[in-house]
């Protein structure tokens, strides 16, 4: 039984923490700003029946309990990768698997950002995979990412079934995301959404194809600088000495990366990013002098951390890595077996008795080529003038010998009319018929285009798309604030079942790098990229913006002009005047006058 | 000459005719075309709501127990009197609290209620015979021999609607009159302590009125408890800022259930509240606690609170999927080398529960584990926290922050604990109260505000949804009003909500930001060029045919001179 708090003066006094920096004449005058600590006093306000219910409550001595199961789990990992043409690839890794069920209304976080959760618990989110990139991939340069994304930002989302008004949901969800990340996804509306048919397939465990519940939209013009991550850091728990956040996030996307990006996808809530860098990886590269720092723990949140460095195209001892590790791993990556080193960073070990790690990569020999990527696609816009032009999309298919399909995704702004009638699909001089075409046409401030086709790229061949269209003239408030610099059009997305080299491993286990294992493998012999294209930037025929009050001027003086003459000829009184005699007749009267002649 | 001055007429009437059918016709088709949509509003309701009369009406109930009033007393009951009062607030808002008392005589179920032995099990038996509704009291005035409550208990106030009254020198008063005059004060200050109270409902139309506490601690009461709104998230965060050392578990989703949920289940008519939990990891406070050699422990000091949350409050985060405000409850576990670490109050004392509060953000509790290191402790280690111990305190500062606990109650009363729901009847009661008055208070200064702001700016386009919310909130208004002043505060609540919703949903509205509003003077620079060459004919012309009339009449004049 607990009596009521009945303090006495003294002791509402001394009860009563007072923090006021401010003199309180202000404080008078402000209320509202003034932010007031008390100390909390708590007379045992534990409703006693309570407490009855849960007798046995952990006391001090259970420090020796086990640990309970945790349903969820924090891995990173980074890779690195040097690029013959003396670049660095890094790609990195944060993934977070948590075990739960979103639509419960309580939610208790842990690992899992609570900001994150919260948006999908809202909005019955099923999947969500957003990226933002800033700079074009060089895929015939770079080879393949491990994890592709087109400039500018990218969004898809899958809905649960059981959402009534999708659009009017993903409208929200656009909003909501643009205020946690801290770009302008609130630009995304119908007319940049769509719902591609086939291009776009749940990657979590769910496999539902009712692809009304998808949508898909691209804000190629987004751009995306190094301040846009600190959204991206709250998503981690963040470490102040290890892979985690902290480090990668400050210091990998530092200016000299020509491309980088950085991605969500959820269910398994993974944090990508990737950067490259040039021009630093020879003669020598090091952990130090990317991050200018070293690395001297792991995460203890995170149950693997690991770094991975690819020695595949080391065999003739191009390059030297120290610490030496004898750690190696193998692993099916894009259809090539490749060979990393790997450094386990929950090893104590692995620091060795200096206790920090900078791995150093020297390279021996500057020659080498790269492995063209099999699949590999690219855009441009053809034609002149402002009023018609032409997309063509090139896709190689760089497999010596063997054909397979893709599907090519194009989603363009409603103010480029296509002509889909002028759609033509060549390869090898050849016309090459797509086997299955869905075309949702544009309707105007309304919708884009959206065309979708499976086509078969022979082998080692390029495949060429081409489709006219015309440009429409915007009305005056449409216009992007620099007109001029032009109008962008989404990457075009190819997604593929690529014949592999090597058997693909179909059962993912939790050996494998992260990084091997974004898309699942379904069978051996293919595996799934998606390549996308440059985004295209389109002139669009643009006034000269003084024209409307320019227009106004001209039409009020044209009517004006009309009107004044009209009202003239209404409302002068005419009469007839005595003709004036011309000049001519006037200087043969003076003549006359002079000789005294009758005038004319 | 007779043809020249036909065709002058004519030229006249010309001219007549267009400025006639300019005036008739093109004026009011440009003053129609360029109108902007103005849904009606109802502004004379909005005008009388403005000037804010409310009554607050509470059913009282005086229940006289055996050998508290004399047989010849007893013979006029039941009698039912009306007390009201009057509280102006300022020039526009008037107050008028009204009790409507009844007095009579207990049943025989309720005296053996009130022959129980003690307080407790006599208010739970009151309530099993009688269920009053909300909003409402009955006072049971028990001789002063009654062995119900300790000696220098004068009034017990039960877990639900009930109190008891112990009234001494009831003798004195012979007539009824005389023992309800008798009375009088007593049961007004019990009713100040169980309903709404002055100083509650001042402090509910904050903000509407602009009030003048007359000292510094009664500001920051009115200050501590959130405003009303229809939803709170609750989000409690346990911030880790060692995890090398300290592997923390918490059940808060048990905790939450066992000790949170009942109190927020027992006050879902206020409010909708939800409750979400986090682990931060590597939070740092903002100050660096002070080592004190004689307690060999670190100190927090009173004056560095405000320091402490502003670094882990840009990772609290905000609630992205609604617009709610947030209670933040904060259990922090200080690093290995940090602890113990206690909270010292200014007169450098240990504050005991170790937890301290800010008004309309929420509390943070400081969590020692020190007890758990043994001398040969290998890190990190693994902790479970005693949630009991940390939701007795969040608890205590929940009812702080939505407002339960205003004032300790006077002396000589005895409130009884509040049992598993944490919030008595009359609590929540009080609480309805305050939270009608002030939703109505923001409410009305909500529309007002809008009706005032769309008739200053002329050029607003009223859509027909806005019209309709702001109507939907004027009749919710008058509901409340009515409903509060029937005395039914279940329903005046529920209106005042739906009001403030529809208001601000009014406010808001998109529609009334998204214009473009052009400036007059750049209107006329559109205008000019249209209007100066067509007006400029017509009124010169105007002009010369009226000179010539007045020349005409002239000449008239002086023929006829």
């Amino acid at each position: 039984m607990v009596i009521s708090e009945e303090p006495t003066p003294g002791n509402e006094q001394h009860a009563s923490v007072v923090d006021n920096p401010q003199t309180p004449a202000e404080t008078v005058k402000q209320p509202t700003e003034e932010r007031r600590w008390e100390a909390t006093q708590v007379d045992e306000t534990v409703p006693d029946d309570a407490a009855a219910i849960k007798p046995d409550l952990p006391v001090p001595d259970s420090v020796l309990t086990p640990t309970p199961p945790l349903k969820d789990e924090f891995q990173e990992e980074l890779v690195v990768r040097p690029l013959h043409s003396g670049d660095i690839y890094a790609s990195f890794q944060f993934r977070t698997v948590w075990e739960t069920d979103f639509t419960r209304g309580m939610s208790h976080y842990r690992l899992f950002p609570k900001s994150l959760g919260q948006v999908i618990s809202k909005f019955s989110v099923r999947e969500l995979h957003i990226s933002f990139t800033q700079g074009y991939w060089r895929t015939m340069q770079w080879g393949q990412p491990y994890l592709p994304s087109p400039p500018g930002a990218e969004l898809w989302v899958w809905f649960q079934d059981t959402v009534t008004d999708v659009d009017a949901t993903w409208k929200e969800l656009t909003n909501v995301l643009s205020g946690i990340f801290c770009a302008s996804l609130n630009f995304i509306d119908s007319t940049n959404t769509v719902q591609p048919s086939a291009s776009f397939k749940p990657l979590g465990i769910a496999n539902g194809t009712d692809h009304r519940f998808l949508r898909y939209a691209t804000l190629p013009r987004e751009i995306v600088c190094t301040e846009n991550l600190t959204p991206w850091k709250k998503l981690l728990p963040v470490c102040s000495d290890s892979l985690c956040a902290d480090l990668v996030y400050n210091r990998l996307f530092f200016p000299p990366s020509v491309n980088f990006s950085t991605a969500v996808s959820i269910p398994r809530l993974c944090t990508y990013g990737r950067c490259v860098r040039t021009g630093r990886a020879k003669p020598q590269w090091s952990l130090f002098k990317m991050f200018s720092r070293t690395l001297t723990e792991a995460c203890p949140l995170a149950s693997s951390s690991k770094i991975y460095i690819d020695v595949t195209d080391n065999p003739q001892d191009q390059f030297e890595l120290s610490p030496a590790t004898h750690l190696l791993s193998q692993a099916v990556v894009l259809g090539d077996r490749r060979t990393f080193s790997v450094y386990d960073l929950t090893q104590q070990v692995t620091f060795g008795t200096v206790r920090s790690l900078n791995v150093l990569i020297r390279w021996k020999s500057t020659e080498g080529d790269m492995l063209r990527p099999l699949l590999h696609a690219e855009r441009y816009v053809a034609g002149y003038g402002l009023q018609t032009g032409e997309i063509h999309t090139l896709m190689y298919n760089n497999h010596p010998f063997r054909s397979f399909p893709v599907l090519l995704l194009d989603s363009v702004p409603w103010y480029l009319r296509l002509y889909v009638h002028t759609l033509t699909v060549t390869s090898k001089g050849k016309d090459n018929k797509p086997s299955y075409i869905h075309y949702q046409p544009s309707k105007d401030r309304m919708r884009p285009h959206l065309l979708e086709m499976l086509v078969q790229l022979p082998p080692h061949s390029v495949t060429e798309v081409t489709v006219q269209f015309e440009r429409a003239l915007l009305k005056w408030t449409e216009y992007t604030p620099d007109p001029n610099h032009g109008f962008y059009v989404g990457s075009s997305v190819v997604s593929a079942l690529v014949p592999s080299t090597v058997a693909m491993n179909t059962n993912i286990t939790k050996e494998q790098p992260l990084f091997s294992t974004f898309f699942p493998t379904k069978e051996e012999s293919s595996y799934f990229i998606r390549a996308y294209t440059e985004p295209l930037l389109v002139n669009l025929p643009t006034p000269d913006f003084s024209m409307p009050y320019n227009v106004i001027c001209l039409t009020c003086t044209v009517v004006a002009v009309g009107y004044g003459s009209l009202y003239n000829l209404l409302t002068r009184s005419f009469q007839v005047e005595e003709p004036n005699p011309g000049l001519a007749k006037r200087i043969a009267n003076v003549i006359r006058k002079m000789r005294g002649v009758p005038p004319l | 000459m007779a043809t020249a001055e036909v065709e002058r007429q004519r030229g006249q009437l010309a001219a007549l005719s267009i400025a006639a059918v300019v005036i008739i016709v093109g004026v009011p088709l440009w003053w129609k075309t360029t109108e902007t949509y103005r849904a009606w509003l109802p502004v004379s309701q909005i005008r009388e709501l403005a000037k804010l009369q409310l009554q607050l009406s509470a059913d009282v109930e005086v229940v006289f127990a055996r050998g508290t009033v004399t047989p010849e007393q007893q013979k006029k009951m039941p009698l039912t009197q009306t007390q009201e009062e009057d509280h102006a607030v300022d020039e526009d808002t008037a107050l008028k609290y009204k009790y409507e008392t009844k007095y009579r005589t207990a049943t025989i179920m309720e005296e053996d209620a009130l022959n129980k032995p003690n307080a407790a099990e006599a208010d739970l038996s009151l309530h099993v015979l009688s269920e009053s509704p909300c909003g409402s009291l009955v006072i049971y005035v028990i001789p002063e021999s009654s062995s119900l409550l300790p000696e220098d208990v004068k009034v017990y106030i039960g877990q639900r609607r009930t109190a008891l009254l112990r009234v001494p020198q009831m003798r004195t008063a012979k007539t009824l009159e005389q023992l309800l005059h008798h009375l009088q004060p007593h049961i007004k200050q019990v009713l100040r302590v169980m309903s709404f109270s002055r100083a509650d409902i001042t402090a509910a139309l904050s903000d509407r009125v602009r009030f003048h506490p007359g000292n510094k601690e009664s500001i920051a009461d009115s200050m501590r408890a959130f405003k009303s709104s229809p939803g709170y998230e609750i989000t409690f965060s346990l911030l880790n800022p060692d995890p090398k050392s300290h592997r923390l578990h918490w059940d808060i989703e048990g905790a939450a259930q066992t000790y949170i949920q009942p109190l927020l289940t027992k006050m879902s008519p206020v409010a909708n509240f939800s409750i979400d939990s986090q682990t931060l990891h590597y939070a740092m406070l903002g100050v660096n606690p002070r080592f004190d050699n004689t307690r060999s422990a670190y100190m927090l000091n009173a004056d560095s609170l405000a320091h402490v949350i502003n670094p882990v409050e840009a990772r609290l985060g905000s609630n992205a999927a609604s617009s709610n405000p947030v209670l933040n409850f904060l259990l922090y576990v200080p690093d290995a080398y940090h602890s113990p670490l206690y909270i010292q109050d200014q007169n450098k004392r240990e504050v005991p529960s170790n937890a301290f509060h800010s008004p309309r953000w929420g509390g943070i509790m400081v969590y020692n584990v020190d007890s758990y290191y043994g001398p040969e402790t290998e890190f990190p280690v693994d902790i479970n926290i005693n949630m009991a111990k940390v939701m007795g305190v969040f608890l205590a500062q929940l009812r702080l922050l939505l407002g339960v606990q205003s004032s300790p109650p006077p002396p000589g009363f005895l409130v009884a604990p509040c049992g598993s729901t944490g919030l008595a009847d009359w609590e929540l009661d009080r609480l309805m109260w305050s939270r009608s008055v002030e939703n109505i208070a923001t409410a009305t200064t909500t529309i007002t505000s809008l009706a005032q702001l769309l008739d200053q700016i002329g050029n607003i386009v009223i859509n027909d949804n806005i019209a309709e919310q702001v109507s939907s909130a004027v009749t919710s208004l008058q509901l409340a009003v009515a409903e509060l002043e029937a005395g039914n505060l279940k329903f005046a609540l529920q209106f005042s909500k739906e009001a403030i919703q529809a208001s601000e949903k009014a406010f808001f509205d998109p529609s009334l930001l998204h214009l473009l509003y052009f400036p007059d003077d750049q209107k006329f620079a559109i205008y000019i060029p249209l209007f100066l060459p067509m007006c400029v004919p017509i009124l010169l012309s105007l002009i010369k045919i009226a000179s010539e009339a007045r020349q005409k009449r002239r000449e008239k004049q002086a023929k006829k001179d």
